[in-house]
């Protein structure tokens, strides 16, 4: 089920046939079921599907951060080679992502700052000087609605769920990667910060190229940003197709229902289907 | 860091095992440090009990002086019990031939009448433990009845007549402290006529000190190859794997033993029998630190340190050790223990330290056994000993509990 867009941008992440099981025998799970999936450079991309559906297993198996059962994942047109840790950190250094639960994100003995600078390292600023690095944190924090001076020597588990979604954010702008998977990455903000937020993502987007993935299972606010949207459901990906096809003309099924389950707020909710 | 040590000190379990612990860690350190003989030095006679002892000779020197007191019924009241009493009213009735009633009561008029009526004959349905005890009590009795002052003589060389010397009155006492020449013995002696209590102090010390080393071994191995095993898995987990399974399935005791057993008694010091405690306790400490790191291992902020680009080494200390270091703590204090019990144990069995050079807990007890000391009653021989092995683990436990209920990220606010 390849995406046929004509666009004449390459895919920088495909994979076929990739499949991820867990545990052996009785207790055998099929978390991916053999999916292809072409990313295309400057997309934004929603995986969208139910608890369960396996989107955080396909985004791990992405990063490399759990090895793929079967199949294989293709990185900037060349099969992704990540053998050794030094390769993958060769790897890391263009993709990056932000993890469905903040609060077990961050290493609860490592000060924020070191979150922040280690992002700074990575760029290769390590030798600017202190003042630099404190205005690029203090920029990176004021563009997700953080005051870096309230941050300073507190520790991740003395922040809110919401504030350290937003500092994971900031991350991915000191970061700059070239591909993104944010894994539910609003889903403890306010919805009015969430619109903003998900714009400056955009805004980040136009700036440098970035591929975004987005995993989310509320497929509204897949409409709302994404140029490509794929649908999944037990491990597979039931419908794949530009986010105006998916959504106006839902050709499967499952994508009907979770269209139809998306309540409206003018129309009067009919708890009897519930 | 700070922050957890404060909290520690606010966990009533953690203070009260430390309290425990410096009283006896104090004791292990300031009594070695004051009393600088040697602690195995032989000072008096096997299993002397505790108390004060003065030279007979310097108190018979000493100043004299006279109390008004009716020494006698003194005498009967501190040392004629209830019991004895009892035992004699019901000897007196049932071999005695007397009536209940003629029993005198005032104390002194008892004893005579005692003596006079006792006869050291043979009973049916009287044990020899219990005959033994009358004659004994009869001796005591009639010695204390006696009121005449002791002349001390001396023997004329050419005649071979006596000559007083030194005349000691009935009622002449003298002063504790005119008595100059003393000896006081806090805990008595042990079967080797050792001071028990200096020894005591530096057994605490010795057996602390190898707690520590052998901890130390466990803690540092058990750690190394469960970080290794649970972070690197694959064949060097399988590998790691086995060879803690197989010092599990065979009791680390039984190898302590065996291996205790191949060393030559003279070469095993106290150092030697904490390595050997360490090596073969640490697959205990590898199994939970093992699985404590496999299930951090697959954890967000993990990964997040690799996306971060962080090197293995620089990940395993910066995101898995923090997250397991209470726990090695804990551990750590638990070994200790263990090997101290261990020590003991060792030693019960006669696998412990060389006996001639240092005293350990295990040592005491051993010395206090083979000398069959609790069957004589020479309670001060082993029982601070056991005492102490079990304050020492006791408080070693309870801070350790005390650090569980700090070390819970639940309690962390
Ligand atoms: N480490 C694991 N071991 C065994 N099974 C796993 C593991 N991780 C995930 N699974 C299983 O794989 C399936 C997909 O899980 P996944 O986390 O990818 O779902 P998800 O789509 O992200 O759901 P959600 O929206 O709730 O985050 C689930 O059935 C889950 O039980
Ligand atoms: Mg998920």
């Amino acid at each position: 089920m390849v995406v046929t867009n004509t666009t004449e941008r390459k895919p920088c992440l495909s994979g076929r046939g990739v499949t991820k099981v867990f545990g052996f025998g009785n207790q055998k799970t099929v978390a991916v079921d053999h999916v292809d999936f072409d990313f295309r450079e400057g997309d934004i991309i929603s995986i969208v599907g139910e608890s369960g559906s396996g989107k955080t297993t396909i985004s791990k198996m992405i990063l490399g951060l759990i090895g793929v059962t079967e199949g294989e994942i293709f990185f900037q047109g060349q099969p992704r080679d990540i053998k050794t840790h030094r390769k993958k950190q060769e790897y890391w250094k263009g993709i990056q992502a932000i993890f469905q639960d903040p609060f077990a994100t961050y290493n609860m003995f490592k000060k924020i700052d070191e979150v922040l600078l280690d992002c700074i390292n990575m760029r290769g600023g390590k030798n600017l000087p202190k003042e630099e690095k404190e205005r690029l944190m203090t920029e990176a924090c004021s563009f997700v609605n953080l005051k870096y001076a309230e941050l300073t020597n507190k520790y991740p588990f003395e922040l809110s769920g919401g504030q350290m979604q937003r500092l994971m954010i900031a991350r991915i702008f000191l970061l700059k990667p070239k591909i993104l998977l944010a894994d539910e990455p609003t889903s403890m903000i306010d919805a009015c910060s969430r619109a903003t937020i998900l714009d400056m993502l955009l805004k980040l987007r136009d700036e440098i190229n970035m591929t975004i993935v987005f995993i989310t299972h509320d497929i509204g606010l897949a409409y709302y940003v994404s140029d490509t949207i794929y649908i999944m459901e037990h491990g597979k990906f039931v419908e794949v197709g530009k986010a105006d096809d998916v959504i106006l003309n839902p050709q499967a099924p499952y994508t009907k229902r979770l269209i139809s389950d998306v309540p409206k707020i003018h129309e009067e909710w009919d708890l009897s289907t519930v | 860091m700070k922050n957890t040590i404060n909290q520690a000190f606010h966990s009533p379990k953690f203070v009260f095992g430390f309290v425990i612990f410096a009283i006896m860690l104090c004791l292990a350190i300031l009594v070695p440090a004051f009393s600088k003989a040697d602690p195995l030095a032989m000072q008096a006679a096997a299993c002397y009990r505790p108390g004060t002892y003065f030279s007979i000779a310097d108190a018979i020197e000493a100043k004299k002086y006279n109390l008004k007191m009716d020494i006698k019924s003194h005498r009967f009241d501190k040392t004629l019990t209830q019991e004895d009493k009892d035992s004699m009213v019901e000897w007196l009735v049932k071999f005695g031939n007397v009536e209940e009633s003629e029993i005198p009561a005032d104390a002194e008029e008892f004893v005579v009448f005692w003596i006079n009526n006792y006869k050291d004959i043979k009973i049916k349905g009287l044990t020899n433990a219990k005959k033994q005890y009358y004659r004994k009590l009869t001796a005591k009795l009639s010695a204390m009845l006696k009121t005449s002052d002791i002349v001390i003589a001396g023997e004329d060389p050419d005649t071979g007549e006596l000559i007083e010397e030194n005349k000691i009155e009935f009622n002449s006492f003298t002063n504790v402290n005119d008595v100059t020449v003393r000896k006081t013995f806090l805990l008595g002696t042990d079967n080797f006529g050792r001071d028990e209590f200096i020894e005591l102090c530096h057994a605490v010390g010795t057996s602390l000190k190898m707690g520590l080393l052998a901890g130390t071994i466990a803690t540092i191995i058990g750690l190394i190859l469960g970080l290794l095993s649970g972070y690197l898995g694959g064949i060097v987990d399988d590998i790691i794997v086995f060879i803690t399974n197989l010092f599990t399935v065979i009791p680390s005791f039984v190898l302590i033993i065996l291996i205790s057993f191949s060393v030559d008694q003279s070469a095993r010091g106290v150092l030697l029998v904490g390595i050997i405690i360490g090596a073969t306790s640490w697959t205990w400490t590898t199994r939970s630190v093992r699985s404590q790191v496999i299930s951090l291992r697959n954890r967000d902020h993990v990964n997040m340190s690799k996306l971060s680009g962080h090197s293995l080494i620089r990940i395993v200390f910066e995101d898995i050790l923090p997250y397991i270091a209470s726990y090695v703590v804990m551990a750590f204090i638990l070994q200790i223990s263990s090997a101290i019990l261990a020590e003991a144990q060792l030693s019960m069995l006669g696998l412990g330290p060389a006996t001639t050079k240092v005293a350990t807990l295990g040592l005491m007890m051993n010395w206090a056994m083979s000398a069959q000391t609790p069957l004589a009653g020479q309670w001060w021989a082993f029982l601070p000993v056991i005492v102490s092995i079990a304050l020492v683990a006791f408080s070693l436990n309870l801070m350790n509990t005390g650090l569980d209920q700090v070390f819970n990220p639940q309690l962390r606010d």
